[in-house]
């Protein structure tokens, strides 16, 4: 037993104390009945060395981004994590400890959630962002929940398809529970013709799937002249150069917070980044942290606004969940926090740049054609003229390369099509390396 | 010697022209900005951020870490939270390349040791439950409790009938109503009895051809084993009905019962309790499920599967009956290694003695507070057990025993128990030792809270005395919420 302190002879002077024979005892409430009476069948325990000889064995058995190069996106990026984030977030006094319910033993995490709120909101131009939820796609649905219930059109919800398939995904298992219609558009045209005085909310990513960045004033407008919410996913790295969703009508907006200093960690834990305009406030679902002053007048933070939350409205409040992403929001605030103004604005326009490259470039072989002419940020999608997808992407691993996303699983029109995502960590190298193995 | 410089805001700290990055000069040909996508559609400015360097965020951040109390620094009985100890081998393991730099999008072929760790959690989670059909991708507990709901009226549907309500005792996670709700169910509360078990007469006049899903903690949120969840069970299968399993509580019962086994149809673990998964300031958590296997075809997907014939793993992404996905990407796969390393760390003996001695903590510690403050269900308990602090409040006159003795406890360098929940419990203070607190702590733990219990009864009025804050205002906060720093803010 590696992490328990007491000795047999202390284990008998407790039961004394208890005035229990046995341990055993201790669980004299469970009928017998009830027990296992049997050693669970799992694999025997492992000491520190054996354990790391395991998990050594099991991740060789993984090709990770760091031996191979990364051209793969689609919601989760391989941008750069400067060192000072993982030294501060692995200090024990943020990752070991809890929900900040005794604010006085706690304003690290709350001042750091009050930090984030505040990033978040220079970043998007949005009034308020909650302490974050789980990751972009939960995010995404929850706000399309908290539109629903500000317009009380329960009815039903347009979701253009050029947002992430897997947040549509959720948005349908969601609201197939809770019985509103689901719609999907195939394009932002279709939305004058589909909005109506019941359609409660739309939302839209920018930019979206395929990369490209929408015209999001443009959308705003037609979606409030109908009386509906706009809910916007937006890639928080794009904020560098890109319009701030918050000047461009957005109502709810959410995103996907891994790009701000979170590793790829095979798809999670992330960061569910959601901030509103000024009256939602009450609406918002999960933690928010607010300014306050304690007894000498001292100003400090403090978990605020809680009677939305389920552990005092309990089948009343605005949602089910009861956690952020602390760690993931410390880890953001952090990312933000030493980019900066500068360092936000050069790391899209590295992207912007070396995606365009290899846009070009990829586009002058005779086997790749562009998709679409929308303009795009960091991400494209090529067609394969010999429509073999998945050739290429085994040919790209020949060559340590991930090549591209195919898109034909959610896309059936797409099938010929990869999307490509091109970060600021991508060298003209390895864009040449790239262009070079896909022509050949 | 506190810094206080570098616990302003960070915002108060930003110095114009100052930065924190240096990222490499552009090796591409580079075009203007403006030519690649229209004016309209740009930021003419630089996000107004903060602008500090590097070693101005370290002290920053740093400091604001000790404003903090943590299970590494301090004992930590938050009942129901289970904040034990979190292994630092788990924490170095899961940073590997190999583990954390791995797209969600790589192919099946180039995971194949994530995918074999994936499946063999799924297989030692279900055996531990008892539950054998598991989804690993919920976020947290109360998002597995919102998955499992989805399930149940998956399955009800596909069986053609029609059931509207979730019940759950009144005792419960704030989480389950909410999950209920969520799921479009409507929620029934249960009364306990006196004695914290389920008052089955009201449960029974409450079941019927409507009843959905009964969600019960078990052990309970006071701490104890309802022995009569086999009849609930039956009562409520009998109905027509599910049984759902809170396994918020799993730290009192591994190896040594399984919710399978009395009755459980589906319930959540929460590996950053059970499991070891450090709590983060408040998250990330994860909360996989495990289910009968008749309900095996409605869980989210993707799951891993195992292919005998080539002996692969891959990702398994479902029936036409499956309610579909509730998260992006695979779920909160880095806690769910770190809780792989807990259990392949503990074996089966040793996860059965993690249940033993947290029992018997919890035991221990009961033993040393009973003879001064009030626990109203008893002598024995499993993991954690509720106090009561209200004989207090009718000796001394505080107004809110629980609260003003959690405050002054801070001043000791204690973590307050959980306080005022489960809301059956007047003035409550829930604690939960964990296994990994020695017999040492559990003793200077009560003799504080015994000191305390004889202090003048301003000096608990007035607590905390030696916090870097004392008593915020939470009113004030709640009425005019300032939840963003300006210029113009202080």
């Amino acid at each position: 037993m590696p992490y328990t302190y007491n000795t047999p002879a202390q284990q008998d002077e407790m039961l004394q104390a208890i005035g229990a024979d046995s341990i055993d005892e201790l669980f004299d409430s469970i009928p017998e009945a009830m027990k296992l009476g049997r050693p669970l069948l799992i694999p025997p325990a492992l000491g520190e060395l054996e354990l790391t000889a395991h998990m050594q064995e099991l991740a060789r058995q993984n090709s990770n981004i760091t031996d191979n190069v990364c051209f793969l996106g689609a919601g989760s990026y391989d941008h750069f994590v400067p060192a000072v984030i993982d030294t501060i977030a692995s200090r024990g006094e943020f990752y070991t400890s809890y929900t900040p319910y005794q604010p006085e033993v706690s304003q690290g995490n709350l001042q750091v959630m009050f930090e984030y709120q505040t990033l978040i909101c220079q970043l998007t131009g949005m009034d308020v962002s909650n302490a974050s939820l789980y990751d972009g796609g939960s995010a995404a649905v929850e706000a399309m929940l908290m539109a629903v219930s500000i317009t009380r059109r329960h009815n039903r919800v347009l979701v253009l398809e050029s947002v992430h398939p897997e947040y549509r995904q959720i948005l349908e298992t969601y609201f197939t529970t809770i019985g509103t219609e689901v719609v999907t558009l195939s394009s932002p045209d279709q939305l004058s013709e589909s909005l109506d005085e019941t359609t409660a909310a739309v939302l839209m990513q920018s930019p979206n799937f395929f990369g490209n960045v929408e015209d999001i004033s443009a959308i705003a407008e037609q979606v409030h002249q109908a009386g509906a919410l706009l809910v916007c996913s937006v890639d928080p790295i794009s904020l560098g150069i890109l319009k701030r969703p918050g000047d461009a009508g957005v109502d709810i907006v959410v995103a996907e917070g891994q790009s701000l200093g979170t590793p790829l960690l095979y798809g999670g834990p992330y960061l569910g980044i959601m901030a509103c305009r000024e009256e939602f406030v009450r609406r918002l679902p999960g933690r928010i942290a607010g300014q306050t002053v304690d007894q000498d007048g001292n100003r400090c933070w403090v978990l605020t606004l809680q009677t939305r939350e389920q552990h005092i409205r309990r089948e009343k409040a605005t949602s089910n969940i009861c956690t952020n992403q602390g760690l993931f929001a410390l880890r953001a605030a952090i990312y933000l926090s030493v980019m900066g103004p500068q360092g936000m604005r050069n790391v899209a326009d590295l992207c912007l740049q070396k995606a365009h490259y290899a846009h070009q470039q990829l586009t002058q072989l005779d086997r790749f054609e562009a998709v679409g002419e929308q303009p795009f940020f960091k991400e494209f999608v090529v067609r394969d003229k010999q429509n073999d997808v998945a050739g290429l992407l085994d040919k790209g691993e020949d060559f340590n390369i991930f090549a591209g996303v195919a898109l034909g699983k959610w896309y059936p029109q797409y099938e010929d099509c990869l999307l490509i995502a091109v970060t600021e960590k991508r060298t003209i190298d390895e864009i040449n390396q790239l262009v070079e193995v896909l022509g050949s | 010697m506190r810094n206080n410089h570098s616990t302003q805001l960070i915002f108060e700290l930003s110095t114009t022209g100052r930065t924190g990055v240096q990222l490499p000069a552009c090796d591409v040909p580079q075009q203007e900005i403006e030519q690649l996508i229209p004016a309209a559609l740009l930021q003419s400015e630089a996000p107004d951020l903060p602008e500090v360097t590097e070693p101005e965020v370290v002290r920053h951040f740093t400091n604001l870490s000790t404003l903090n109390m943590s299970v590494d620094t301090h004992y930590y009985p938050l009942g129901s939270c289970t904040m034990k100890y979190n292994p630092k081998r788990n924490e170095r393991i899961a940073a590997w390349d190999g583990f954390a730099q791995l797209h969600p999008y790589q192919s099946d072929e180039s995971v194949q040791g994530m995918l074999q760790l994936l499946w063999k959690l799924q297989q030692m989670l279900g055996e531990i439950s008892g539950l054998p059909a598991v989804s690993l991708q919920p976020a947290a507990g109360a998002h597995g409790e919102l998955a499992a709901l989805m399930v149940a009226a998956a399955y009800f549907h596909q069986q053609g009938e029609t059931r509207s309500k979730v019940l759950a005792p009144d005792s419960a996670h704030g989480t389950n109503p909410a999950s209920a709700r969520m799921a479009g169910f409507d929620f029934v509360t249960i009364r306990s009895q006196a004695d914290g078990r389920v008052d089955l007469e009201h449960l029974k006049e409450n079941l019927g051809d409507d009843t959905a899903v009964f969600m019960i903690t078990n052990p309970s949120t006071l701490g104890l084993f309802d022995d009569q969840v086999q009849l609930i069970a039956d009562l409520v299968h009998e109905a027509g009905g599910l049984i759902y399993l809170d396994g918020a509580n799993m730290n009192a019962i591994l190896g040594i019962s399984r919710p399978g086994d009395f009755g459980a149809d589906m319930m959540h673990f929460n590996p950053h309790k059970t499991f070891s998964g450090p709590h983060g300031g408040g998250g990330p958590g994860a909360g996989p499920i495990c289910m009968t296997e008749t309900l095996r075809p409605f869980l989210p997907n993707p799951t891993v599967t195992f292919c005998d014939e080539t002996q692969t793993y891959y990702l398994d992404h479902g029936t036409q009956e499956s309610i579909g996905r509730v998260r992006s990407f695979f779920g909160n796969v880095g806690v769910l290694i770190r809780a792989y390393c807990y259990i392949r760390t503990h074996g089966p003996e040793g996860l059965r003695r993690v249940s033993e001695t947290a029992v018997l903590n919890a035991n221990y510690l009961l033993s040393q507070v009973k003879g001064f403050l009030g626990v109203p269900h008893g002598d024995r308990c499993m993991h954690e057990f509720v106090a009561s602090a209200v004989s207090v409040k009718e000796s001394t006159g505080l107004k809110q025993p629980a609260m003003q003795i959690a405050k002054r406890l801070l001043d000791y360098g204690f973590h307050p128990p959980t306080v005022y929940f489960p809301l059956t419990v007047p003035e409550g203070m829930m604690m939960e030792p964990t296994e990994t607190e020695s017999k040492q702590t559990l003793d200077a733990f009560a003799e504080t809270l015994q000191t305390i219990l004889q202090e003048p009864i301003e000096t608990l009025n007035n607590a905390p005395h030696s916090t870097h804050i004392r008593r915020p205002d939470e009113v004030m906060a709640a009425r005019q919420p300032i939840v963003k720093w300006t210029e113009t803010a202080d």
